[in-house]
């Protein structure tokens, strides 16, 4: 539904919004200054910024959720009539919070309460502004919870969150959102915690359900894709300033601001890849123009004459165990006979959804479980057949780069002991040798040498994921397994973070094996890509064949979900059937099928139907 | 539900064998322990002592005189102390258990009331006066020794201000069964209870304050808030309820403990004959049948509260129902 701005008031207005944060020795550093913006009945609009940038915060302004203690909120805020800056905690509630507004989260894991039902928590919102007898209320929100798609609705009332699925968690959040039929929903990163199928469900839904209800929309989000795919207007937003504004159709065919441009510029566009040979760097953006240079293609191909890593019938199987003496009753099939190669100098993605066995996989691969069977070779070597030690020198030459840098340091360790550590640890050389070597490699990976002396907390988040890849070449490995790597860097950190890794593979011929849920990113970076589902590859061959022409039901799925930065598809629906990823678990007895795989074109095997 | 009780049960006959052995073989481990010697007397004779040894199975081996008494202890039921001679080891147990029960019982339901009555109402208040107030107030109990603030109680109590109309209705030291008149019952337990009870409202106050103010930061709380919920429902039905568990699971080691003879420093305040007291003569003397029968009745009271405070978490709390 299509609302002119001009003929209608603005349902949520910001003049001048400045806010404050009180920092260390009573300081307030300033977070957002002078922010405006108007969103109409019915219409979207999008804050779209990388972190840092204030969008969350000025969602928080609007329905008042700061601490007043450590914030200062300063300007304007007009919401469906209200002065919402000039109301008290009373008069938010009375009149915004769950009334005019309402506001999903990014995190629907945790933004529900765990230890009440979902139905108790519907039922709450609904009668906390209009008290209405018990049984009214179930009625209702059972109707809300059929309203978001929510399958077996009146059964699945009595549920607590911990039975639903991150997709539905969220469902559950937008039915509880809609309770107050909200003039103004605010939605804050929504579908970023989510897999790519579930995010296009949610998009779809939130759409259908904006036409339902009339209501506005503020989408607060990180992804192109998805301001491309929602949004009638965009607000750029960059430390806490509003950077350009307006239709978005219009920011996405001319941006005017340099920092547009470089934002529309570093995302990674599913399909950009057709008809390239190699890996391709992400163009390099100049920030103060916003130009983008020439993306630079992988020099080296990969030697595909004897395979580094050799997997053959990988299988990892976790225990549930219960009843009486905690015996087995049943086992994961984490991952099931899953067989591939990694060549020198290549990439090999494996591309998934959450639980479908990826990460597994990879830790599988250096025995960082003891669960696996099959057969895992590395020159010449039975990987699982290697003694303790002689797999601890092993794993010299397969590092890996995790997903959340700060995690996985030391926070009491300096970076530079960090580096230094695994160096002295497989006795390669000297401490003289291991300094030298820690500080020419964070020069080569962008950071300088005296950086070493810091601590983990005083690096961005990109930053730390070099030093993360810096600790990985301390060894010269051979191979690197690198578990979504680049999945929680903002676009234009990612976009370097995957260059770098390029330039490495470039200049020393190391061999990856990718895992990601990101596909654009996947497509950039990979020779081949595996596509594994309920922990069995569906789908492995060439990077052009699998994006080109995907062969599997699911592998199609996976693309087709996948959001395109382009305002083109405004109203796209998927119309995908509501379902629940399944985990693989299965009864003790149980016989895996045995799966045979047609090899549709050199390399390209797909798992036939049994 | 069968199945996770019987597994308790199993659980407790595990921990009460364990506990039982070990101290069985730590007794006899102990320099000049040697029961016959404590039977036969002061100044007896080799033979005497040889005699006695003989009599009581003592020369047996460890293992038969394990046996022995255990089988004494629960299905004969006519254990005798080693110290005091004819002195049957159950029943005075069993009379010194409603005392200690009382004792901790009562001081139980006064510092849960009052301990999540001042973390609610600190955390209500965080940072302003009546937080601090209480905060401070809370670091003294849990300061103060309570053998301490219990003589300084009977000072008071029992001496200063007894004459004055404040204090006259308080009975002198001891404990009077409830069987027996059960307004002298409460009345005598009114300090005791007060005086157990304020160490422990201190540390509990203090824990579920800490623990209502890490659950705001949760996303479920800003959830809550942004559905428009009013300030008290966030905090007493969303923050709270999380709070909570860790207490309820303190709560369970803590009763188990003091109702198994931890309460031992105010029962000798207060002169209340309770099992603490019990255990603590029976440790002076060595003897053996008393300190075994005082620890399993300890250690049966620890695993029976932790099973409680198991099912209650389970009430509280879904997601430990799976499994």
């Amino acid at each position: 539904m299509t609302v002119t701005p001009e003929t209608t008031a603005p349902i949520l207005s910001i003049r001048d919004l400045s806010v404050s944060f009180l920092g260390a020795r009573n300081s307030w550093t300033s977070v957002i200054e002078g922010l405006s913006f108007d969103i109409s009945p019915g219409e979207t609009v999008a804050l779209v910024g990388e972190s840092g940038s204030g969008k969350s915060v000025t969602s928080l302004s609007v329905m008042g959720l700061l601490d007043p203690a450590t914030s200062r909120v300063e300007g304007e805020i007009r919401l469906a009539g209200h002065d919402v800056l000039k109301l008290d905690e009373a008069g938010m509630i009375r009149h915004i919070r769950g009334q005019a507004a309402a506001m999903i989260f990014q995190e629907p894991m945790t933004s529900l309460h765990p230890i009440y039902r979902v139905g108790d928590q519907i039922i709450e919102a609904l009668t906390s502004h209009h008290p209405m007898p018990k049984a009214e209320a179930r009625k209702q929100a059972i109707a809300l919870l059929e309203r978001v798609r929510i399958p077996n609705a009146a059964r699945r009332m009595d549920d607590y969150p911990h039975a639903f699925s991150g997709g539905m968690r969220q469902r559950v959040m937008i039915a509880m959102a809609l309770a107050s039929r909200p003039k103004l929903l605010i939605a804050d990163e929504p579908t970023t915690a989510l897999d790519v199928t579930v995010q296009g469900e949610i998009l779809d839904l939130l759409k259908d359900l904006q036409a339902e209800y009339g209501m506005a929309m503020l989408f607060i989000t990180h992804d192109m894709g998805v301001v491309a795919e929602m949004a009638d207007r965009t607000v750029v937003m960059l430390r806490g300033r509003s950077v350009e504004q307006g239709p978005t159709a219009e920011i996405f065919a001319a941006p005017r601001e340099p920092y547009t441009k470089a934002l529309l510029a570093s995302v990674p566009v599913l399909g950009s890849m057709t008809g390239k040979p190699a890996p391709l760097r992400f163009p390099l953006v100049d920030m103060s123009s916003g130009i983008a240079g020439a993306a630079l293609p992988l020099q080296s191909s990969p030697d595909m004459r004897a395979p580094i890593l050799d997997v053959q019938n990988l299988v990892t199987r976790f225990d549930m165990r219960g009843g009486l003496f905690n015996r087995r009753v049943a086992q994961i099939h984490a991952v099931e006979n899953v067989s591939f190669r990694i060549f020198p100098g290549e990439t090999l993605s494996l591309v998934g959804e959450s639980g479908c066995g990826k990460s597994t996989t990879g830790k599988s691969i250096i025995r960082l479980n003891n669960r696996s069977t099959g057969s895992v070779k590395m020159g010449g070597d039975e990987l699982f057949a290697l003694r303790p030690e002689a797999m601890r020198l092993r794993r010299r030459e397969i590092q890996m780069i995790p997903q959340d840098p700060l995690a996985s340091m030391n926070p009491r360790m300096t970076v530079g002991d960090a580096l230094v550590e695994p160096f002295t640890e497989h006795r390669m050389g000297s401490a003289t040798d291991a300094r030298a070597k820690a500080a020419r490699l964070m020069e080569q990976v962008g950071l300088t040498r005296a950086m070493l002396e810091r601590y983990p907390h005083e690096f961005s988040g990109g930053q730390r994921q070099r030093v993360c890849i810096a600790r990985a070449l301390m060894l010269d490995p051979k191979l690197i397994i690198a578990d979504e790597s680049v999945s929680a860097l903002d676009v234009s950190v990612k976009a370097q973070v995957v260059n770098l890794l390029l330039d490495i593979q470039d200049r020393l011929g190391i061999a990856f094996l990718f895992i990601s849920h990101d596909i654009a990113v996947v497509e950039r970076v990979s020779h081949r890509i595996a596509v594994m589902y309920m922990g069995e590859i569906v789908e492995i061959g060439p990077r052009a064949e699998i994006m080109e022409r995907p062969r599997h039901a699911y592998t199609r799925q996976l693309i087709g979900a996948v959001t395109v930065p382009d305002p083109g598809r405004r109203h796209l629906r998927r119309n995908q059937q509501v379902k629940e990823l399944k985990t693989p678990i299965r009864p003790l007895d149980f016989k895996p099928p045995a799966r045979r795989y047609e090899e549709v074109s050199p390399g390209h095997l797909v798992m036939l139907e049994n | 539900m069968i199945a996770a009780i019987l597994k308790r049960l199993l659980r407790m006959v595990v921990v009460m064998f364990g506990i039982s052995v070990i101290t069985f073989l730590i007794f006899f481990a102990t320099p000049a322990s040697d029961p016959a010697a404590r039977i036969a007397g002061r100044n007896a004779a080799q033979e005497t002592i040889e005699a006695v040894r003989k009599d009581f199975g003592l020369d047996r081996p460890l293992y038969v005189q394990y046996g022995l008494m255990m089988e004494k202890l629960f299905i004969t039921r006519d254990l005798t102390s080693f110290a005091n001679r004819g002195q049957q080891i159950v029943p005075t147990v069993m009379a010194a258990a409603p005392a200690t029960l009382s004792l901790v019982s009562g001081a139980a339901i006064l510092w849960m009331l009052g301990g999540i009555l001042t973390g609610i109402t600190a955390a209500a208040f965080r940072g302003r006066w009546p937080d601090k107030i209480l905060m401070g107030i809370s670091m003294m109990a849990v300061a103060m020794p309570v053998f301490w603030v219990g003589e300084m109680v009977n000072l008071v109590t029992q001496n200063r201000l007894h004459d004055t109309w404040a204090f006259s209705w308080v009975p002198a030291l001891g404990y009077t069964p409830f069987s027996q008149d059960p307004g002298l019952w409460f009345r005598s337990m009114v300090f005791p209870w007060l005086t157990l009870a304020f160490l422990y409202i201190g540390l509990y106050g203090r824990m579920l304050r800490t623990g209502i103010i890490e659950t705001y930061q949760e996303d479920f709380i800003r959830t809550a808030r942004a559905k428009g919920l009013t300030g008290r429902k966030v905090l007493l039905k969303h923050a709270t309820r999380s709070a909570i568990i860790p207490i309820v699971i303190m709560f369970g080691m803590d009763f188990g403990v003091l109702v198994g003879g931890a309460a031992v420093l105010t029962e000798v305040v207060f002169g209340i004959n309770g099992v603490g007291r019990l255990t603590y003569q029976a440790l002076k003397v060595l003897d053996l049948p008393m300190i075994m029968a005082t620890v399993l009745y300890a250690s049966f009271f620890v695993v029976v509260a932790n099973a409680v405070v198991d099912l209650l978490c389970l009430l509280i709390d879904p997601r430990m129902r799976r499994a």
